[in-house]
């Protein structure tokens, strides 16, 4: 017989002790370490997927934020490119303004240097050209030149017009010391003569006169008497001849500025 | 020569006997219940772990994979019986290598009582699942008339269990014992490593067979309100399985 039947019995009793003894310290241990291992793996899988949540949330926002400051500081760029842009051209109309003034104040300084130097040179010119014409004539004058003046004096006064002929004598008559009569050079006898004839004939009286000698007439004859005077002189003529020069002068100086005030803008732009 | 540990006896009085058979599964036992404790005294929680934690890990995830695959849904109920099933018969078997070692499996009485335990088992864990009614209505399903057949198919696969188990051991140790007579050199090594292939095979078939039962039983009322993936259902019919 193959089968012992309390073997079998005992094996099947032995059988269920191992399976006790199994699920003692084998299946529940282990399946409880593998349990525990799994429970730990998914609190750290749920960790790392919070932290992963939240790191994905902090680099959201960190993203969010990144953009801002980068709008952020593209707007102020802006700004600060505008403000500059505004400030550049505030400074530079600012320098632009300065330079014109500046400009026109050296313009203006140049013009009154030119019309000074101008005037100078004009002034310079008119005295030496009367310098030179006063010498020339002082020593071109002799005593014929003087009696040829004389001459030409006492003509004078005798075709003298009517109201300066009566001007004249009414001056003579009412004056109390007698006439002055000058001259470049001493005058002779007889011009002296012939002066005083011309005189007493012409104004009908006996005209007292002292005769002087005044070398600054340059070559002339001058009677004065009592505010009164008629004057034949070369210097006349040159002081007329002056006087022209002198305003002719003067209205060129005046018709520069004008001229230079048409012109001085095309200037400026030129600069710029 | 013997055919089996049972007629190796140590110590009797009466009935009450002391043979081999017992005496071995006694030291298999030991063995497995001491290196278990030893093993799952200081069990590791981390991710790193000792290397016998690890393999004793890989041996009950292995069979409670197996038992799911099988068909049973919820492996941990099962785990206790199914799995102590299959490391009794696989140590059995590989101790086989020690010299004087009888392997108990390789008893009638041992594969006997095992398939007992099945044949006890089965319906134990059916009433569990389905309740007494439920459980003894699947013996008359599909018709009446099939209850005595059924019946027949309980028991015959009981005793099937038991010889397919007996004899594939028996004849294993069997061969040996022949083989160490005509050649006592190289070739007994050989069918030493074969033999522990063989009662590997044979815990694995073994252990199946039984949660393929258990599931048969748990599961045979099931679909009317619980449908089940048709892949599984491959899994229950038996008879058309092929067992060396």
């Amino acid at each position: 017989m193959l089968i012992d039947w309390f073997t079998v019995g005992a094996q099947a009793l032995n059988f269920l002790i191992l399976v006790w003894l199994m699920k003692r310290f084998l299946y529940k241990p282990i399946l409880n370490a593998i349990d525990a291992r799994d429970k730990r793996i998914a609190a750290e899988l749920a960790d790392a997927d919070a932290k992963r949540a939240e790191a994905r949330r902090e680099r959201d926002e960190f993203e969010r934020k990144n953009n801002e400051f980068d709008q952020r500081r593209a707007e102020l760029l802006s700004q600060a490119t505008d403000e500059a842009k505004t400030e550049r051209q505030r400074l530079f109309d600012e320098a632009r303004k300065a330079t014109d003034a500046l400009t026109a104040k050296r313009m203006e300084t140049l013009r009154s240097d030119a019309r000074n130097l101008s005037q100078a040179i004009s002034r310079r010119a008119q005295q030496e050209v009367f310098d030179i014409a006063r010498k020339a004539l002082a020593d071109l004058a002799t005593t014929s030149l003087e009696e040829r003046l004389g001459d030409v004096f006492t003509r004078r006064v005798r075709e003298m017009d009517g109201k300066a002929k009566a001007a004249l004598g009414e001056a003579l008559r009412a004056a109390s010391d007698p006439a002055l009569v000058r001259s470049t050079f001493d005058l002779p006898a007889e011009q002296r003569a012939a002066i005083q004839n011309a005189l007493n004939e012409t104004f009908s009286a006996e005209i007292h006169v002292r005769f002087e000698t005044a070398p600054e007439l340059v070559s002339g004859i001058e009677l004065a008497t009592n505010g009164q005077k008629v004057v034949w002189s070369i210097a006349d003529y040159l002081a007329s001849l002056e006087k022209g020069v002198g305003e002719l002068l003067s209205k060129q100086a005046k018709s520069e500025p004008s001229h230079e005030s048409k012109t001085a803008p095309k200037d400026v732009r030129k600069r710029q | 020569m013997r055919l089996s540990p049972d007629e190796m006896i140590f110590w009797q009085h009466g009935i009450l006997k002391l043979n081999a058979t017992i005496v071995f599964t006694w030291g298999l036992m030991l063995v497995l219940a001491v290196g278990s404790r030893l093993i799952t005294r200081r069990l590791s929680t981390d991710l790193e772990r000792a290397r016998w934690q690890n393999l004793l890990e890989i041996v009950v995830t292995a069979i409670e994979k197996q038992i799911e695959e099988v068909g049973l849904p919820y492996p941990k109920k099962y785990l206790g019986f199914l799995g102590t099933l299959f490391l009794f018969v696989a140590t059995a078997s590989l101790c086989t290598v020690i010299p004087g070692y009888e392997p108990p499996t390789g008893s009638l009485s041992t594969t006997a009582a095992l398939a007992l335990c099945v044949f006890v088992a089965v319906p134990l864990f059916g009433i569990g699942d389905q309740g007494m009614r439920g459980y003894l209505k699947s013996y008359v399903e599909p018709t009446f008339i099939m209850l005595p057949f059924n019946i027949i198919s309980e028991v015959s696969r009981t005793l099937a269990l038991a010889v397919r188990l007996f004899g594939n051991m028996m004849s294993g140790a069997m061969i040996i014992g022949i083989l160490l007579t005509i050649t006592p050199f190289i070739f007994p090594i050989v069918m030493t490593a074969l033999g522990l292939l063989t009662g590997m095979v044979q815990a694995y078939i073994f252990s199946v067979l039984a949660a393929v039962y258990i599931a048969a039983a748990t599961r045979t009322r099931k679909p009317k309100s619980e449908p089940v993936p048709d892949t599984r259902s491959n899994n229950e019919p038996k008879d058309t399985l092929w067992i060396p």
